[in-house]
């Protein structure tokens, strides 16, 4: 029977179009525990690879006839070997090219909406690390929100649309994934901007992102407001675009909230986290739609892959801002937090520019699941 | 440099290839015997362990040297377990207070990454060649794995005259104490 190579992108589209698949995870059990390919009907079956190597006999029952089946590792070369076998016993089955590694690095572009006179967002759906980046565009131009580091998906993107990138912005110093903002801001020469007080240790130069900052997009003038909120980092920024989306950052999430602790001053910003989450967010129009920084479960993708809720809906049914006892937030916010994300520290250093791994060390540091936020 | 009976290379090679090998060369080794691996997969830390529990050998530790992981397994035993027959035996928590020598009787590399502070390394295999440097007036408490390689080994040494021989029951499996490293 045939192998087939399936790339992140074809099962990032079954993963959005909520499509069937049997995935054999051949990592071993630990990792296949600590993270795997999500998807709403997806179901498992983990052998590590080193079981099979004698043959697949014993795991033939297992495997479903009616439904594709996909083999993942972590890089491919298992996945490979136990396709093959599994080939050889006669099923039809495919291996995922480049394994989990290419998975975390898979982006997905969603176009979210129009904006006025013929703008246009999009968001930048990681599905393997739960990341999400956005692009406005309006006529020739283009601003880019937390990018990550994969910076060719963002010019390529730009040079399809035929768009300049003319700003680039971080909302916050990311401590779960590398930025790519300002390789993208080098490689096209456009401003790149940071919030000042999570910048105190940075060694590049940067733009401050400040308070009241305001940019327009392109000839038809697409706001991009500039709005702080501390709480995940003491320089968190928020962005109301267009008067029509709010980009949180790490602060709001659709069923969560940004966790204070990853620069290692929980108990400071707690008191940010709440001002922000229960002051100052609720002088916004509820009709905002928010657009995070990240998602953390697939439950939170829209029928259209997209990861954005109405600001009123959060209010009623995100947990994380209907905690009215103040001490009660503190405690949830500050006890009890999952564990931190994979190599948080030294990733913040990579973007502070401090350190400058390369892209094999960049790719191991960022393996794992997200973990930004509480619920 | 750590004792190994065989070493693998697989430097260079990609997941699966340093488990493959790996498992085919094991297969040359006397149970009990250590095997070194070199790979510079860096998955192959966390393979090989999980792989060497699942099949009952026992993966001993890793050395990283600049791209090259040297990793050891000692071949497990798929031998009953044997009832133990020495008759002089101690408590495992009871032997840092006592007085006298810990010894160490299982392979080096074992010993290596990870033994009772002030224990003595003489592998089983090497135990007869080796009896002067111990001293017969001195208690001896004899340590390993599990209590079976110990259990020999003081047999061994009252065959030869020391009479002053415990048996550490359990083994090192179950000390939950400081462990000193050479490596």
């Amino acid at each position: 029977m045939t192998v087939y190579k399936w790339t992140a992108a074809e099962v990032a589209r079954k993963v959005i179009d909520k499509e069937e698949l049997f995935i054999l995870d051949v990592r071993n059990h630990d990792a296949f525990e600590d993270w795997k390919i999500e998807g709403h009907k997806f179901e498992y079956l983990n052998i590590p690879y080193f079981e099979l190597i004698d043959g697949v006999e014993e795991i033939l029952p297992k495997l479903p006839t009616d439904k594709e089946v996909l083999v993942v590792c972590a890089k491919e070369g298992s996945s490979v070997m136990v396709a093959e076998m599994l080939s050889e016993a006669g099923r039809e089955v495919a291996y995922l090219e480049g394994g989990m590694k290419s998975w975390s690095s898979y982006l997905e572009p969603i176009k979210v909406s129009d904006l006025e006179n013929g703008g246009e967002i999009y968001q930048f759906v990681r599905l393997g690390k739960g990341c999400l980046s956005y692009m406005v565009i309006s006529e020739g131009e283009a601003a880019i929100i937390d990018a990550v580091r994969f910076t060719d998906v963002f010019t390529n993107f730009a040079k399809e649309k035929g768009v300049e990138i003319k700003h680039v912005f971080d909302t916050h110093l990311h401590a779960d994934h590398i930025s790519g903002g300002r390789h993208i801001a080098a490689a096209t020469g456009a401003t790149y901007y940071l919030p000042p007080k999570d910048a105190t240790e940075v060694v590049f130069d940067y733009t401050p992102l400040t308070d009241g900052l305001n940019i327009k997009i392109g000839a038809s003038q697409i706001d991009v407001n500039a709005f702080y909120s501390p709480g995940h980092t003491i320089g968190s920024t928020s962005f109301i675009i267009d008067n029509q989306f709010l980009l949180t950052g790490d602060i709001l999430f659709i069923d969560s909230i940004g966790r204070p602790d990853l620069a290692g001053l929980a108990e400071d910003w707690v008191d940010d986290l709440r001002e922000t989450l229960y002051s100052r967010y609720r002088e916004l129009a509820e009709d905002l739609v928010v657009l995070p920084a990240h998602f953390m479960i697939i439950d939170e993708l829209n029928e259209d892959g997209t990861v954005a809720r109405r600001l009123g809906d959060l209010f009623k049914e995100n947990h994380g801002l209907n905690i009215e006892d103040e001490d009660e937030f503190r405690r949830t916010v500050t006890d009890h937090l999952p564990p931190q994300p994979n190599a948080y520290q030294q990733i913040r250093q990579v973007n502070m520019g401090k350190i400058t791994p390369d892209n094999d060390e960049q790719t191991e540091m960022e393996i794992g699941p997200n973990r930004c936020a509480v619920r | 440099m750590i004792k190994a009976n065989l070493q693998l290379d697989a430097k260079g090679l990609a997941c699966p290839m340093p488990i493959v090998k790996t498992k085919k060369a094991i297969t040359d080794l006397e149970e009990g015997q250590v095997l070194e691996v070199q790979a510079t997969d860096k998955g192959s830390k966390a393979d090989l362990a999980a792989w060497a529990s699942s099949v009952g050998h026992q993966y001993l530790g890793t050395v990283e040297e600049g791209d090259v992981f040297y990793h050891y397994i000692r071949k497990g035993s798929s031998e009953p377990e044997v009832e133990k027959t020495f008759e002089h035996t101690v408590s495992l928590n009871e032997i840092e207070s006592r007085d006298g020598l810990i010894l160490d009787v299982r392979e080096e590399a074992e010993y290596a990454f990870g033994h009772i502070e002030g224990a003595k390394s003489i592998p089983l295999g090497e135990l007869e060649s080796r009896l002067e440097e111990l001293n017969k007036e001195q208690e001896i408490y004899v340590v390993c794995r599990t209590g079976k390689r110990s259990d020999m080994a003081a047999q061994i040494l009252a065959k030869n005259g020391f009479t002053k021989v415990y048996n550490v029951l359990p083994g090192m499996t179950e000390w939950n104490g400081k462990l000193t490293k050479e490596v």
